[in-house]
């Protein structure tokens, strides 16, 4: 459903602040497959989100989606196909907007923008229905701005935003990071009941070990704009949080040393 | 009282300018400079065109179309090559001036062909006779028949402006002002929205121009120096009088309001000894004031505020 072939991005090339953010990534997504991505500060798992969604051009490389290649595609086309919430809980629905513009823009997902009245046959049975599975008394805020909600509120909206056109993915950069821990619980409940009724291919970005140990049926560890670690089916499910925290320090400690150094100890005592 | 009724009219003209500032200013902070080009390109298209004999329907579309035109080009430059907004404009607006002279032919051009007000200020005449009586003062009743053409013209462009902004195509107008960022996620070019944005609003503006151009009868090179602040003035004063409210129509309307109000303030002022000469002077301070004001009142307050707290 999703593929990556020796993506390449590196910024501020040339310059002293050059981070080779990715470099030759491969990566093939399964259809309906839920993948958490974990990684140090600078691993580059969060240019791998950007990458996708086209928020810049890579260097090298080529990106599918559903068979189509999006590789030259500007972002706002690849969100036809692209469902994503962001770490920010106030990026993904514009304030002065009510909650039900907000529904209703994201319910035409890639289409053209007409004339017709946004509102006019509007689904709010369904969106009714849908902010009360939430929990959160929603149901009866169609109509106020999405301004005078709180970050966890807006959050789960973004989420429910994300999913309802069933796009062939859907991106979670870090999503619950911004969010006190009952918001970001009750978020996570709301993503684990989401992503299992729909049937979009999933790439979750998370800094949290439990997140990464107890959801999806596919985990990646990144470093170095690399892919370190793969582990899916049983192999994933008897992952503990401790064996992740485990794996983690080393690579960090791995970390201290850059590249270049890396190479000169290599070079001399291996 | 026939001064109170060209006051009112003019004001209701610069309505339709202070729409088109709202769009520009209010849902994409872009203070767009394109307007104190595009507002004399509508009077210089429109006196041309009726010049060379067109009908007056079709000389305000042209107009109109010329605004919307000269608003893309601005939206273009900025989205296309990154200029900055402001700067864009800036560059329009000088190019358009130009423009305007080639157009007119000349620095000013009269119009003394028929206007869209001539059949209502000839109706007018015909059914109340030449003067009308009102409050026991005697009117021109062609004066009557322009006013209520320009109240037709501006609340009619009101309405369509708020069952615009309620459309898809203007939802995801708000929205790019509001969060650009989210708009892209949704799969909707946020360039496109700024380009037909900025279209839209210098069509505004220049339909207030070539109303303008008619009603005073002439087009002038000159007319659009200071457009852009007078709307502005227009849109915080309408802010100021409907207060923080969120309802797209009642901003709207505030907008509306607020620029016969900044007119009538400003016959008012001219009434009462102002120099003529210093108006844009003291529109320039109105403005910087009623941007300033609310953000100092505020300070002011939480520090007697916190002064009491203190004391306490």
């Amino acid at each position: 459903m999703l593929r990556l072939e020796s993506v390449r991005k590196t910024f501020n090339p040339g310059t002293a602040n050059e981070v080779r953010a990715l470099a030759g990534l491969d990566l093939n997504l399964a259809p309906g497959s839920f993948t958490v991505v974990i990684g140090t500060n600078g691993s580059g798992k969060s240019t791998l989100q950007g990458a996708i969604s086209g928020v810049f051009a890579i260097d090298a490389g080529r990106i599918e989606v559903d068979g189509i290649d999006v590789t030259s595609w500007p972002e706002f086309r690849r969100s036809h196909l692209i469902g994503r919430v962001f770490q920010d809980p106030f990026a993904g629905t514009a304030p002065e907007l009510t909650v039900a513009e907000n529904l209703a823009l994201a319910s035409k997902r890639g289409h053209w923008r007409t004339l017709a009245p946004l509102l006019r046959g509007a689904r709010r049975g369904e969106w009714r229905d849908l902010l009360a599975q939430i929990g959160l008394g929603l149901e009866n805020r169609l109509d106020d701005p999405i301004g005078l909600l709180s970050g966890g509120q807006r959050q789960s909206i973004t989420l429910l935003m994300a999913t309802l056109t069933n796009p062939k993915i859907l991106m979670l950069d870090e999503h619950t990071a911004a969010l006190d821990p009952r918001s970001a619980e009750l978020v996570i409940g709301l993503t684990t009941r989401l992503v299992a009724r729909s049937s979009s291919t999933t790439l979750m970005v998370t800094h949290s070990m439990q997140q990464a140990a107890s959801l999806g049926d596919r985990l990646i560890a990144m470093h170095r704009g690399r892919i370190y670690l793969d582990v899916s089916g049983s192999e994933k499910r008897k992952l503990t949080e401790n064996e992740l925290f485990g794996m983690f320090s080393h690579m960090r400690r791995d970390d201290r040393f850059d590249e270049a150094a890396c190479e000169l100890v290599r070079s001399q005592y291996l | 009282m026939s001064l109170l009724f060209a006051t009112l009219a003019v004001g209701l003209v610069f309505a339709i300018l202070a729409l088109g500032v709202y769009l520009s200013f209010r849902v994409y902070q872009i203070p767009d400079m394109t307007a104190d080009g595009s507002f004399p390109l509508g009077a210089a298209i429109t006196a041309r065109l009726l010049k060379d004999g067109a009908d007056p329907i079709s000389a305000t579309a042209a107009g109109i179309a010329g605004g919307a035109l000269a608003g893309a080009i601005t939206g273009f430059i900025h989205v296309r090559f990154k200029v900055n907004a402001i700067l864009a404009g800036i560059l329009v607006m000088t190019a358009l001036y130009s423009v305007n002279l080639r157009v007119m032919g000349a620095s000013n051009l009269p119009i003394t062909a028929t206007t869209l007000f001539s059949p209502l200020e000839d109706a007018a005449c015909r059914f109340f006779g030449e003067e009308t009586e009102i409050l026991g003062r005697s009117v021109p009743s062609g004066d009557l028949g322009l006013l209520f053409g320009c109240v037709t013209l501006a609340g009619l462009t009101a309405c369509v402006l708020i069952f615009f902004l309620k459309t898809e195509l203007g939802a995801a107008m708000r929205a790019t002002g509001d969060n650009a960022r989210m708009l892209r996620a949704l799969g909707t070019s946020t360039d496109r929205m700024l380009v037909v944005g900025l279209a839209l609003s210098n069509a505004l503006v220049a339909f207030a121009g070539s109303l303008f151009a008619q009603m005073q009868t002439f087009a002038d090179a000159q007319m659009g120096i200071g457009v852009i602040v007078l709307g502005l003035a227009s849109v915080i004063l309408g802010q100021t009088l409907v207060g923080p409210v969120r309802s797209i129509g009642l901003v709207v309307i505030g907008a509306l309001m607020g620029a016969v109000l900044f007119r009538l303030l400003v016959a008012i002022a001219i009434r009462m000894g102002l120099d003529a000469n210093d108006l844009k002077l003291v529109t320039a301070v109105v403005v910087l004031a009623a941007i300033v004001a609310p953000g100092w009142i505020k300070n002011l307050g939480t520090r007697r505020g916190r002064g009491a707290h203190a004391a306490a």
